[in-house]
């Protein structure tokens, strides 16, 4: 019986459900379109960061959500994604829209060629791998052959696109946009690809490895393969980033960035695709609450809210709404039929 | 020659650190399967209570026992209090666990001691020693008391009873229990030396790379790499591990462009490389999973 309102939403069995579940669509669809024109250009940017944050996070949830496979340098795909935009637009002059899909090109083809040795590296192992690349990537940025490319420790600068076609919007609104847009096509992926025969190799493959491979699913290519759609994920979100800030240097890209994609992905909820925005939301702002109330605890602060999720709520955000939902039709159910407790 | 002598000297007494932080590790990970990402971070925690000490002026030698004591103390709570609750728990728990103590450690260090530089202070002195200055004394110094150390346990596990139980209850957990032996404190104690050893390490490596939250990095991933080398199951081979990635790491330091740049991708290379060639590194045992 728990997810028994959450189902009902989303298939809609009875027509006033249906319609209830349509005028939820319709009223977030009039708030994401609206928000742009009625919000300050600086919340629009931060919607903006936390709508491509939950693309990167969306990213580790298809990786450790539904495959069992954990990443700790997811930070260092955002990076390489960020810094394909950014070379692409400084030295080759291509138009941002084409460095959104090809960093995710790039990013797939590295996060494959990294997850290959996945069918040693199991578990434990890979998350170690991962973090080691964490580390080394900042200093890869900074390396001295590469400098003329990567600009070293300044980074590169980008210019803010500006809206196409003469739409009235500034560069954040349409920034928004463009971000949004590229968001649902890829959330709507991600959940096709999760639905699909694919997807449920993957699940089958992180709940049983042994036994999935008894049933003919090739677990190695598997693995490698979501590693590589995983990083892609994070490498679009990477792009978007980059022209987003209009700056990329080594230095934003530790360490510290992959604790943060984790924190999202725990809050979230792992395996739950729309906790992933959530996750987003969360890592944008809580830090910067944290930080206003003393420099120096936001890092303190997401460990104790991780700590805190694993003990109490380990399903996360979702979790959390799909059991005050299954709560409330509980309550409904004994309001409307008095001693049908079930 | 000269120059890869020295550099295979400077080698080994960073290898030293290198040796410690791999065998906490490895203690860790025979206890809960897992690699303690935070280790790091619990040695460098310890570092700053040493030098918090020190600046109140304890005497160096009183201050770097002080410290083992409280790190010991606190490596049994942070088990008691955080793992022993998660430990049928999926790995994911203890990643995530492992990392919020990561981000705890790291932005608490930062907080209260702030995140400039300081300096760490060395008992051995920084005079050249054996002559012609191949090494310094602080390196000396940094080989003898791992050294040390290193035959303390051995003879800890070796011939007494407590350390026979906790190997027991690290082989063979449920035997052990049956045989009377409390393998959840075994667990905790392992714990505790842990992160004793890593302050150990900690401390000695401060006067080096200087103290300030983020020193442990390139430590902690040549000890992770040293851990893998030489075998997640076995402490000895992690003690090698730790040597051999020391001089690696110096002689690769030759290299131009490479060494001092990309001191953090040797690390990485060397676990990706063993963990594809020769997972169970070189004295582990191979893990055989039966279907």
């Amino acid at each position: 019986m728990k997810q028994d309102l959450a189902d009902k939403l989303a298939v809609g069995t009875t027509r006033d459900q249906r319609l209830g579940a349509r005028a939820l669509f319709l009223l977030s669809l009039v708030v994401i379109v609206g928000l742009p024109f009625v919000a300050k250009n600086f919340l629009i940017f931060q919607i903006t960061m936390a709508v491509i944050y939950a693309i990167a996070i969306l990213g580790l949830n298809l990786l450790t959500g539904f495959n069992g496979q954990f990443s700790l340098g997811h930070s260092a795909f955002f990076a390489i994604g960020a810094y394909t935009a950014a070379i692409l637009m400084e030295h080759a002059d291509v138009a941002y829209y084409w460095t959104v899909p090809v960093a995710g090109l790039i990013c797939l083809i590295t996060g494959f060629a990294f997850g290959l040795p996945a069918l040693r590296l199991e578990g434990i192992y890979l998350a170690l791998a991962t973090f080691a690349l964490a580390y080394a990537m900042p200093q890869l940025l900074k390396w001295t052959p590469l400098e003329p490319w990567t600009g070293g420790v300044q980074g590169v600068v980008i210019i803010k696109p500006d809206a196409p076609f003469g739409l009235p919007l500034n560069p954040d609104q349409w920034l928004y946009f463009f971000t949004v847009a590229i968001a649902a096509v890829m959330y709507l992926c991600a959940v096709n690809l999760v639905r699909s025969r694919t997807g449920r190799a993957l699940v089958a493959i992180r709940d049983n490895p042994i036994a999935a491979s008894a049933m003919g699913i090739n677990t190695a290519l598997y693995k490698s393969l979501t590693f590589g759609v995983s990083a892609l994920y994070t490498g679009v979100a990477g792009a978007l980033g980059a022209i987003a800030v209009q700056f990329v240097a080594p230095d934003s890209f530790t360490f510290g960035l992959s604790i943060n994609l984790f924190v999202g992905l725990v809050v979230g909820g792992v395996g739950s695709i729309p906790g992933t925005l959530v996750g987003g939301l969360f890592i944008l702002f809580v830090p910067n609450v944290a930080e206003e109330i003393s420099k120096g605890l936001a890092g303190a602060v997401g460990g104790i809210i991780l700590i805190a999720v694993i003990y109490l709520m380990p399903t996360g955000a979702a979790g959390l709404v799909r059991l005050i939902a299954s709560r409330f039709a509980r309550v409904i159910g004994v309001l409307i039929k008095p001693g049908s407790q079930r | 020659m000269e120059l890869i002598l020295h550099q295979v000297l400077a080698g080994l007494a960073t290898g030293a650190i290198y040796a410690c932080l791999a065998l906490a590790v490895v203690m860790i990970y025979q206890a809960i399967d897992g690699f303690n990402f935070a280790q790091g971070e619990m040695a460098m925690f310890s570092t700053f209570i040493a030098w918090q000490l020190i600046q109140w002026g304890v005497p160096y030698w009183a201050a770097f026992f002080a410290t083992l004591v409280v790190s010991f103390m606190a490596g049994i709570i942070i088990e008691r209090a955080l793992f022993a609750p998660i430990h049928n728990a999926p790995v994911l728990s203890h990643v995530v666990v492992f990392i919020a103590m990561f981000a705890i450690l790291n932005s608490l260090a930062g907080f209260i001691w702030d995140y400039n530089v300081k300096t760490f202070p060395t008992p051995f002195g920084s005079r050249p020693l054996l002559g012609n200055g191949l090494i310094s004394s602080h390196d000396g110094g940094m080989i003898g008391v791992t050294v040390i150390m290193l035959v303390l346990l051995y003879l800890f596990f070796r011939h007494t009873r407590i350390g026979l139980a906790m190997r027991a209850a690290a082989a063979n957990p449920e035997s052990a229990r049956l045989a009377g032996i409390r393998v959840a404190w075994m667990i905790a104690l392992g714990w505790g030396m842990a992160a004793g050893i890593g302050a150990v390490a900690g401390m000695l490596i401060a006067p080096v790379v200087f103290l300030e939250p983020n020193m442990m990095a390139s430590v902690l991933l040549y000890g992770f790499a040293a851990a893998v080398l030489g075998g997640l199951t076995s402490p000895g081979g992690a003690v090698l591990g730790g040597f051999i990635v020391g001089v690696i790491e110096n002689l690769a330091g030759t290299i131009p462009y490479v060494g001092g740049e990309l001191k953090l991708t040797i690390a990485l290379v060397i676990i990706v490389a063993v963990l594809v060639v020769r997972p169970g590194g070189l004295l582990g045992q191979r893990i055989v999973n039966r279907v």
